[in-house]
């Protein structure tokens, strides 16, 4: 009916599935949720010779961090999960994350710090696929690790593989600090080529965006 | 009319009205400054009361699935002497200039609610009966930890001496700083849960919760309270001190 008003736009390509998009939301939330009432558990006995300033915890006092912590944590694997599922039977997995070889991540990696790597849209470079592979399982190393310092007595041998207690609450909060650091390279990724962030939102973009090597 | 005797100790029903209260709003406040990251997905739980009955309705079912979680036949770690943490470190709500002061001339561990024997017990007879020493890890929910020795009476023992109704639903105890708790009874029946006299192979020192306190080695530290002064067998939800202002209730490791 509205044919008149302008031809169809060009043919646009699926770049990110539902179940991909829906999951890196709600991911968003979960994390943030996560990230921030750890942070005030942490504070409540610091391992380190630091505490995370208040405005960046949540919950307001130890009780509620802890409540809010593990009410999300359900959130989290569950999104974790249907993103695992999804991404085995319909192929984003092994089509655009384990199709990546070292020599491929070395090419790409060189050429990016280079500014040469161009961004295709659809399409994740060596270095993107490493990353993605890289936080996934930083992801699974602090669920097993919450799971270490969450269950003690119940799953003691999990907690006996971490090295005990104390080991296993350091190397939860190390697996949070590398799951943190991806998430600042992300971000300034999405700021250095800020055409990929509708995708994530729509699903779709334009099949050919001008200037390929420019956006590195 | 369970309980009533020992109703001095605990806090009047305007006093804890008002705490929870209180504690309340500071879980509500919790919530509120989370309304801007509920928007970030989209949600529309504003409300802070909302927010609120979520917190409390995820924390009812985790301790559904603790409960399934928990084995009766699945031990805590146990340590040797050498790993013992020295100096242990003294935890309460309050500063250990208040620890309070127990006349121990006159004490009496109170018993009540769904038991056959309700005599008082005083401390010697509670020593004459079967005793048991552990050295297990005490976890905080501040995330420190430490290793200790205590010796005392299985609770296990103890409730089937008392003939306790032992298909009741929770073990409830009241102590001498107003601090109150209560546990599930399949974790009250655990082989490693004990009515603790000793401490290091001493009698309980006030720091550490004397004359009597319970060690509970597969929950957290503030469900093993000190200074108790009565117990009780129930199947109303009896809560806590920390529990009622939010902490989870079940709070097993």
């Amino acid at each position: 009916m509205n044919t008149s008003r302008s031809p169809h736009p060009p043919a646009r390509v699926r770049v990110h599935t539902l179940p991909v998009r829906l999951t890196h939301w709600l991911n968003v939330y979960a994390m943030a949720c996560m990230f921030m009432s750890g942070w005030a558990i942490y504070n409540a006995s610091p391992i380190f010779a630091f505490t995370f300033p208040e405005w960046a915890t949540l919950g307001g006092w130890l009780g509620a961090a802890t409540i809010w912590h593990f009410a999300v944590m359900w959130l989290l694997v569950a999104n974790g999960l249907v993103y695992l599922l999804a991404g085995i039977f319909n192929g984003h997995l092994r089509r655009d994350l384990l199709s990546v070889s070292v020599a491929d991540v070395r090419q790409d990696l060189a050429a990016a710090l280079r500014m040469r790597l161009g961004h295709r849209i659809g399409h994740y470079n060596a270095v993107q696929k490493a990353m993605y592979l890289g936080v996934l399982l930083l992801g699974l190393l602090l669920v097993l690790s919450g799971l270490a310092i969450w269950k003690p007595v119940q799953l003691q041998a999990l907690t006996a593989l971490f090295g005990g207690f104390a080991a296993a609450r350091v190397v939860h909060f190390l697996a949070m600090a590398g799951i943190g650091l991806f998430v600042v390279v992300h971000l300034l990724m999405v700021l250095l080529v800020p055409r990929t962030l509708p995708p994530m939102i729509t699903g779709r973009a334009a099949p050919h965006p001008v200037g390929e090597r420019q956006d590195a | 009319m369970p309980d009533r005797k020992t109703t001095k100790l605990v806090l009047e029903p305007a006093q804890r009205t008002a705490l929870v209260n209180t504690q309340r709003r500071l879980l509500l406040r919790g919530g509120l400054s989370l309304g801007g990251l509920a928007m970030l997905s989209g949600c529309n739980l504003q409300d802070g009361d909302t927010f609120d009955k979520v917190l409390w309705a995820m924390s009812r079912w985790n301790d559904k699935v603790q409960a399934w979680l928990f084995s009766q036949d699945k031990l805590a770690p146990t340590y040797s002497a050498g790993d013992i943490t020295k100096p242990f470190p003294f935890n309460a709500f309050y500063p250990e200039y208040n620890v309070p002061e127990i006349d121990l001339s006159d004490y009496q561990l109170e018993v009540s609610g769904m038991v056959a024997d309700k005599k008082p017990w005083t401390l010697e007879n509670l020593r004459r009966l079967p005793q048991a020493s552990q050295i297990t890890r005490l976890i905080c929910i501040e995330g420190w930890s430490a290793i200790g020795q205590w010796g005392g009476v299985p609770l296990k023992t103890f409730l089937q001496h008392i003939g306790a109704d032992l298909s009741a639903r929770y073990v409830g105890f009241k102590c001498a700083d107003r601090y109150y708790s209560s546990i599930d009874m399949a974790t009250a029946l655990h082989p490693q849960t004990i009515l603790a006299l000793d401490f290091g192979g001493e009698a309980l020192p006030p720091d550490f919760g004397n004359p009597l306190r319970l060690r509970v080695p597969t929950k957290l530290g503030f469900k093993n309270p000190k200074h108790i002064m009565a117990m009780f067998v129930t199947n109303s939800y009896p809560g806590g001190y920390w529990e009622d202002q939010g902490y989870n209730w079940f709070s097993g490791i």
